[in-house]
C-alpha cells in the first residue's frame, strides 16, 4: 500500500530504519529528487573530482513559518547552501539534505516541501545526491528542520575571501535589501499584516559566474542573510581589518519594505536577505562589474553603495540621507519594534 | 512614504542647519534636553548632531520606558513569570533588561518560564482567551502613549469576564519626571548641569496635549517645544528653542501640530481615568521616588491587578556598582562618562538599562555615535 500523502502524518516508524522509513524515502525523497547518484541507494554518493580547490558548506534551516510569500523551507534550504558555496566563487556541484521531522507532521506538507526543494535544485542544476531522515517525538522539533550541505569547485585563478577587502575598494550590493525578512515577518503568527512583498530567496551562483566571467578583481563576496547588510559588512570589516563608509541614499530598498520597516520600527539594513550578495572589488572594476550584475535577472537593481577605507578599522560608518553620519553597528539580539 | 519622507529631506535639513547656525549666538551655549528616547534615537540615526553648530548640544533625558524602570520592578516581573501556570506577556525590549542576580526575563525564559513577547495588549488578551486554564499577566510599561491600550485591555477583560487576565502596572508620567529633573539638586542648587530648554515628546503629547507642560515652563522658566520624531522636526524644534532663548521667552510651543493639540486625545484620557489613578509615589531608576509620577489600577478593577492577585516577594535590589544610568537619565553625565560604557557594558551584555533599548542613551551612543566622543577610559589612558 502506498503512503497516504494526502491525510497521513509522520510517525515514529518513519525514522526507525524499518520498512516504513524505506517507503517514505522511496515515495517522497527519491521520487522527488530523482537522480542517478541517489538511485544507487548507497549511504553515500560517490562522484569523480577534478583537480583544483573544492569548497564545502553546510546550513541548518529552522525557519518559521515553513511556507512564506515567495518560498518555503524547502527552496530556502537549497538556495541558502548553494549561495554559501557560490560566495567563494565556486560552481556548486552537489547537495546533501538531512531532515529532522517532528512526529505528527503532515505528509502532505512534507511532500510539498520536498517537491519545492527538488524544483529549486533542478532549476539551479545542483542535484541532491544523498540524504538522511530522522523523526523526533512530538514537541521536540517544530515540524521540520532541514540541513543541507553543498560542495563546489573553484575555477582556477579565483581567490575570494572575507579577509581581502582593501582600502579604496568599492562595495556593491546585488539588489534591494530586507525583502526576505519583511516577507517572513508579514506571515508570522501575531504579526500578520498584508503586503505584496515576496521573499527574495534565490540561488545566486549564475550571477556569481557572470561576475567572474567579467574578469573583475573581486576580493570578497558574501550573502547578507541573518543580521542583514549591516551585520555582514561588519563581519567583513572586522575580518579584513578595514573601515567602511556607506552612502545611505545609494542602498536600494523597496518602498514597500521601507514602509513595513517604518511601521514595525525596524531598520532594513538589519533585515535578512536570501537572494542578495555583497561584493567588494577593486574600485577601477566597479562600474564594469555593476553593468554585468545589472544585466543578470537577479542583479537588476544592483548598486555601488560605498567604499572600503583605512580609517577606523573594524567599523562601518554611513553618510545618512539626511546629511549627517552615523555608525552602522552589528545587530544586537533580534530586531524589535520600538514600543513608545 | 507620504508624510514621512517629507520630514527627512536633506535639502530642507541644510536650510534649517544654516538658520540655526545664523541665529545661535556664538557667545552662548545652548543645552537642549530631549526628554524622550524617540528623539535620542532620531538624533543618532540621522546624524542630526552633525548639522548643529558646536554650541548647540543635545542632552539625552530619561524618556525611555525600559530605562526608567528600577531593578526591583523587573525582579517582581521575574517572580510573576516564575509563578506556576503564569504566562507573562511583555513588550520585547523589556526581555533583555538586567535584573538582580544577573537575571533577565530572557534568561528566566530560557530556564523554562513561559514569557511571551507581544506587540500589543490585544495579543496578551488573545493569549488569555486561548489559554483559559493559565494565568496571563501583562507586564505594562511605558509613558502616556502605552497607557490607554492598557486601560482598554482591562475594560475588555472585565466586559469579557476574562478572569485569567491581569496587569502588572508600571505606567509612568512624563510631566512629573521633567519636573523632578528640574528640581534635582544638580540642576537647581549646584547648577552643575544647565538645561536651557526641552524638546517635549511627540507620541506622549498626542495623548496628553501640550497643556500639562505649561506649569513647569512657567515655574522653572524653561522653554518647551513639543517636537515630532522625524529629524526635520527635531531641527525645526531646536531652532524654535534657540529663538525662545534668544528672546528670553519660556513658553510651550508646538512644532508637532500635525498630530498634537493643546487638549490632546480626550477620549484616551477618559479611558485611562476610568481604569487607572495616580499612585502617591513611584520609584524611577535614576530619579528615585517621584511623587505622583505613576499610575495604578483603581479599586473597581482590582481583580485585574497582578499585584493584588499574586503575592509578589519584595526586592531590595540596587543598580550594578559603577553603573551611571541614574546620572545619565538625569542628564548629569554622558554615557561616555561611565567607566562601564563599552567595556563590560555593551548592548550584547548590558549592565544598566540605558544600554538595552534602542531609545536608551547608552545604546544610542554605542550604536550610532561611538566616534563622536572618546570614552572615559580612553581619555584616562591618554
Amino acid at each position: 500500500m502506498r503512503l497516504d500523502v494526502r491525510k497521513g502524518r509522520v510517525d515514529m516508524t518513519h525514522g526507525s530504519g524499518g520498512r516504513a522509513m524505506a517507503q517514505l524515502i522511496e515515495e517522497i525523497f527519491i521520487n522527488c529528487f530523482d537522480n542517478e547518484l541517489l538511485r544507487q541507494a548507497n549511504d553515500q554518493a560517490a562522484f569523480p573530482v577534478r583537480s583544483g580547490r573544492m569548497v564545502m558548506s553546510t546550513d541548518g534551516h529552522v525557519i518559521s513559518p515553513l511556507f512564506f510569500p515567495g518560498g518555503d523551507i524547502g527552496s530556502l534550504s537549497v538556495h541558502g547552501t548553494i549561495n554559501d558555496v557560490a560566495m567563494s566563487g565556486a560552481r556548486p556541484l552537489y547537495l546533501s539534505a538531512a531532515f529532522i521531522l517532528e512526529e505528527g507532521f503532515p505528509l502532505a506538507d512534507l511532500e510539498r516541501i520536498v517537491v519545492s526543494m527538488a524544483k529549486a535544485a533542478n532549476a539551479a542544476g545542483v542535484p541532491v545526491v544523498t540524504g538522511d531522515t530522522k523523526v523526533v517525538e512530538k514537541g521536540k522539533a517544530d515540524g521540520v528542520f532541514i540541513t543541507t550541505t553543498g560542495v563546489g569547485r573553484v575555477p582556477e585563478g579565483i581567490n575570494i575571501s572575507g579577509d581581502r577587502a582593501a582600502a579604496g575598494d568599492a562595495i556593491l550590493v546585488s539588489g534591494t535589501v530586507g525583502d526576505h525578512g519583511v516577507a517572513i515577518m508579514s506571515s508570522r503568527e501575531n504579526l500578520e499584516f498584508e503586503t505584496a512583498i515576496q521573499s527574495d530567496s534565490a540561488a545566486l551562483h549564475t550571477l556569481v559566474a557572470d561576475m567572474l566571467a567579467a574578469g573583475a578583481d573581486i576580493h570578497c563576496l558574501r550573502d547578507p542573510t541573518r543580521g542583514g547588510l549591516a551585520t555582514t559588512l561588519n563581519e567583513l570589516a572586522q575580518q579584513s581589518g578595514v573601515g567602511m563608509r556607506l552612502r545611505e541614499v545609494d542602498i536600494p530598498v523597496l518602498p514597500a519594505v521601507a514602509d513595513a520597516c517604518e511601521l514595525l520600527g525596524l531598520d532594513p539594513l538589519y533585515v535578512a536577505n536570501e537572494g542578495k550578495l555583497i561584493c567588494i572589488c577593486k574600485a577601477a572594476d566597479a562600474d564594469r562589474l555593476l553593468q554585468v550584475m545589472q544585466a543578470h535577472p537577479l542583479g537588476r537593481q544592483a548598486a555601488i553603495i560605498g567604499e572600503v577605507t583605512a580609517e577606523e578599522p573594524g567599523f562601518v560608518q554611513m553618510d545618512t540621507g539626511f546629511g549627517g553620519s552615523r555608525v552602522v553597528d552589528w545587530l544586537v539580539g533580534e530586531q524589535l519594534p520600538r514600543i513608545c | 512614504m507620504k508624510y514621512v519622507e517629507e520630514f527627512r529631506r536633506s535639502d530642507l535639513a541644510r536650510v534649517l542647519a544654516d538658520a540655526i547656525a545664523r541665529e545661535a549666538d556664538t557667545g552662548c551655549q545652548y543645552n537642549l534636553m530631549e526628554f524622550c528616547g524617540g528623539h535620542t534615537h532620531a538624533i543618532f540615526r540621522y546624524g542630526v548632531q552633525d548639522l548643529m553648530p558646536g554650541n548647540v548640544k543635545f542632552i539625552h533625558g530619561p524618556g525611555c520606558p525600559v530605562c526608567v524602570l528600577p531593578i526591583p520592578r523587573i525582579d517582581n516581573a521575574i517572580a510573576l513569570a516564575r509563578e506556576p501556570d503564569v504566562i507573562l506577556c511583555s513588550y520585547g525590549d523589556m526581555l533583555r533588561v538586567p535584573a538582580s542576580g544577573r537575571k533577565s526575563l530572557l534568561k528566566v525564559k530560557a530556564e523554562g518560564a513561559d514569557i511571551r513577547m507581544v506587540y500589543s495588549t490585544q495579543d496578551a488578551l488573545k493569549i488569555a482567551r486561548d489559554n483559559p486554564d493559565r494565568q496571563v499577566v501583562f507586564f505594562a510599561i511605558g509613558f502616556e502613549t502605552t497607557t490607554p491600550p492598557t486601560a482598554v485591555a482591562i475594560l475588555q477583560a472585565k466586559a469579557g469576564k476574562l478572569n485569567n487576565f491581569s496587569v502588572f502596572c508600571n505606567h509612568v508620567l512624563t510631566p512629573a519626571a521633567i519636573q523632578n529633573i528640574l528640581e534635582s539638586p544638580e540642576v537647581r542648587e549646584m547648577d552643575r548641569v544647565s538645561i536651557d530648554g526641552f524638546f517635549g515628546p511627540s507620541h506622549v503629547s498626542s495623548i496628553i496635549g501640550t497643556q500639562p507642560y505649561e506649569f513647569f515652563a512657567e515655574e522653572f522658566q524653561k522653554p518647551v517645544v513639543i517636537a515630532g520624531f522625524e529629524p526635520l522636526d527635531v531641527m525645526q524644534s531646536a531652532l524654535m528653542l534657540i529663538r525662545q532663548l534668544n528672546e528670553g521667552r519660556h513658553e510651550v510651543e508646538n512644532e508637532y501640530t500635525r498630530v498634537v493639540s493643546r487638549e490632546g486625545n480626550v477620549k484616551a484620557q477618559m479611558l485611562v481615568a476610568q481604569v487607572l489613578e495616580l499612585q502617591r509615589s513611584f520609584e524611577w531608576r535614576g530619579l528615585g521616588m517621584v511623587p505622583y509620577s505613576a499610575l495604578q489600577i483603581k479599586q473597581a478593577y482590582a481583580e485585574f491587578d497582578a499585584e493584588k492577585r499574586f503575592a509578589i516577594p519584595v526586592s531590595q535590589a540596587t543598580d550594578v556598582k559603577g553603573c551611571e544610568c541614574p546620572r545619565i537619565l538625569r542628564g548629569v553625565k554622558k554615557p561616555t562618562d561611565c567607566k562601564l560604557f563599552g567595556t563590560i557594558c555593551t548592548p550584547e551584555n548590558p549592565m544598566g538599562s540605558c544600554m538595552v533599548s534602542s531609545e536608551g542613551a547608552c545604546a544610542a551612543y554605542w550604536t550610532y555615535g561611538r566616534f563622536r566622543e572618546k570614552t572615559a577610559l580612553e581619555e584616562t589612558a591618554a
